[in-house]
């Protein structure tokens, strides 16, 4: 049971059945990094997948833009509360991505420039939930925002997002990743609150 | 008891910081101490149950069950402006935490310490700093603070009265009277002046709003320093 907090009455409010409990809505766009925005030609980019029976499955920049681009409108959701309603993103679906791969894993680990990771069920990335974007509302991704290419995941919290991704690699089991190593949800479904470990 | 459950605090004292800045002293029974530079979630209910939660560093660090937070007031924000404006000593407040093992310094680590604060941003900072005293430390530690004007200044007293740790100020709008440098803000040249150089292997800890962090970070990397080893925290938007 909650104590009230004398004196506070909060803002005005009305239903928001699209917002996640205990986020809040914002118009601007937030940026959480571990460390320094790295700057990473498209020339030097590529998106490699590899899998336990040793075959990797790599694209650069031109083969991922000579595969299908769908259009994303989508809520992104972050841990740290934000929420950000009626987003646009063009990217490549991992279905694409993944059409050719054979794997007997259910789970992946995603790397990106810089060392960070994170850990996913596969099947969170298949069946329309998962993309890898290289626009934001009409423009090319920002470095900040994880350009030139971000992975987009969005009915989980966005960490799980992965900026300057660089690729996946197939795990037997569901081994933490960097934020989930460090105090962070394993899963992180923003609608069942799954903010912390 | 952990960290994810929600503890009431009294408030002991709260302590203008700044023209629009508070500190807030807790008292929190249950409290089982915090790292430096980790946060904690504060919750505030509405007489009809409407709760909003918000993220704030401590200032506090290590065992005991008080607890200092300091929060800067955004003018559109929703619980920022109660608790500057409107808490008092002997009000409750809930929080859970601490949270982050990320943006952590703990006195056992051995590499020298860089520090670089923008506004607000030295709350996790003086933590961390507050910890290097706490344990007598030897490893060397600097900060580099960027603030508005004299009176932005968080924990005035307290960092001037600090001499473990080497302290530099910049001011970006308006310096003392008879300050050396002319107001201006935390260049490239002024990092590579005033702070420890990368070929130390300093761990490095950057915390204030997103612009800030985003060029100063940039410029630790063009200065040689090993991204791995700068940390940040970031917040506002872009």
């Amino acid at each position: 049971m909650a104590i009230f907090s004398r004196g506070f009455t909060g803002r005005p409010r009305e239903a928001q059945p699209d917002l996640p409990p205990g986020q809040f809505l914002t118009e601007d766009f937030p940026v959480l990094s571990a460390g320094p925005t790295p700057t990473i030609a498209q020339a030097d980019w590529s998106f490699t997948i590899k899998t336990e029976l040793g075959a990797t499955h790599s694209w650069s920049w031109d083969e991922l833009h000579a595969l299908p681009i769908e259009d994303v409108h989508t809520d992104i959701h972050c841990v740290t509360r934000w929420s950000k309603l009626a987003t646009n993103w063009r990217g490549v679906s991992l279905d694409t991505l993944f059409a050719g791969v054979e794997s007997s894993y259910d789970y992946v680990m995603v790397h990106a420039t810089g060392g960070y990771t994170t850990n996913l069920p596969l099947e969170d990335l298949l069946d329309g939930k998962a993309w890898i974007a290289t626009e934001f509302e009409g423009e090319p991704l920002e470095p900040d925002h994880g350009g030139p290419a971000r992975m987009i995941v969005p009915h989980l919290y966005f960490w799980k997002s992965t900026k300057w991704v660089r690729g996946i690699t197939m795990q037997r089991n569901d081994s933490p990743g960097f934020w989930e190593q460090n105090g962070y949800h394993t899963y992180g479904n923003p609608w069942r609150e799954e903010r912390y470990s | 008891m952990s960290y994810r459950d929600w503890l009431v605090g009294t408030v002991v004292s709260t302590t203008q910081q700044t023209p629009n800045a508070k500190s807030i002293v807790l008292d929190v029974p249950g409290w089982h101490g915090s790292a430096a530079g980790q946060h904690v979630d504060v919750r505030l209910t509405a007489p009809d149950g409407y709760s909003a939660v918000r993220a704030y560093s401590l200032a506090s660090t290590g065992p005991g069950h008080q607890v200092e937070l300091a929060v800067d007031l955004i003018d559109d924000g929703e619980v920022s402006p109660y608790l500057v404006e409107e808490l008092r000593a002997g009000d409750q407040l809930e929080f859970r935490g601490p949270i982050g093992r990320w943006f952590v310094w703990k006195p056992e680590q051995t590499a020298p310490v860089q520090l670089i604060a923008g506004g607000s941003g030295v709350v996790p900072l003086l933590a961390m700093i507050r910890a290097h005293t706490a344990a007598a430390s030897t490893v060397p530690m600097r900060l580099l603070y960027s603030v508005r004007s004299p009176a932005d200044r968080f924990f005035a007293e307290e960092l001037a009265a600090t001499t473990n740790v080497d302290i530099t100020l910049v001011y970006t709008r308006e310096a003392p009277d008879g300050w050396p440098a002319a107001p201006g803000r935390v260049t490239r040249d002024v990092i590579a002046a005033a702070t420890t150089p990368a070929s130390e292997n300093p761990a490095v800890f950057v915390c204030g709003p997103t612009g800030f962090v985003e060029a100063v970070a940039t410029s630790l990397v063009e200065l040689g320093h090993d991204p791995v080893a700068v940390k940040t925290e970031r917040f506002g938007g872009s």
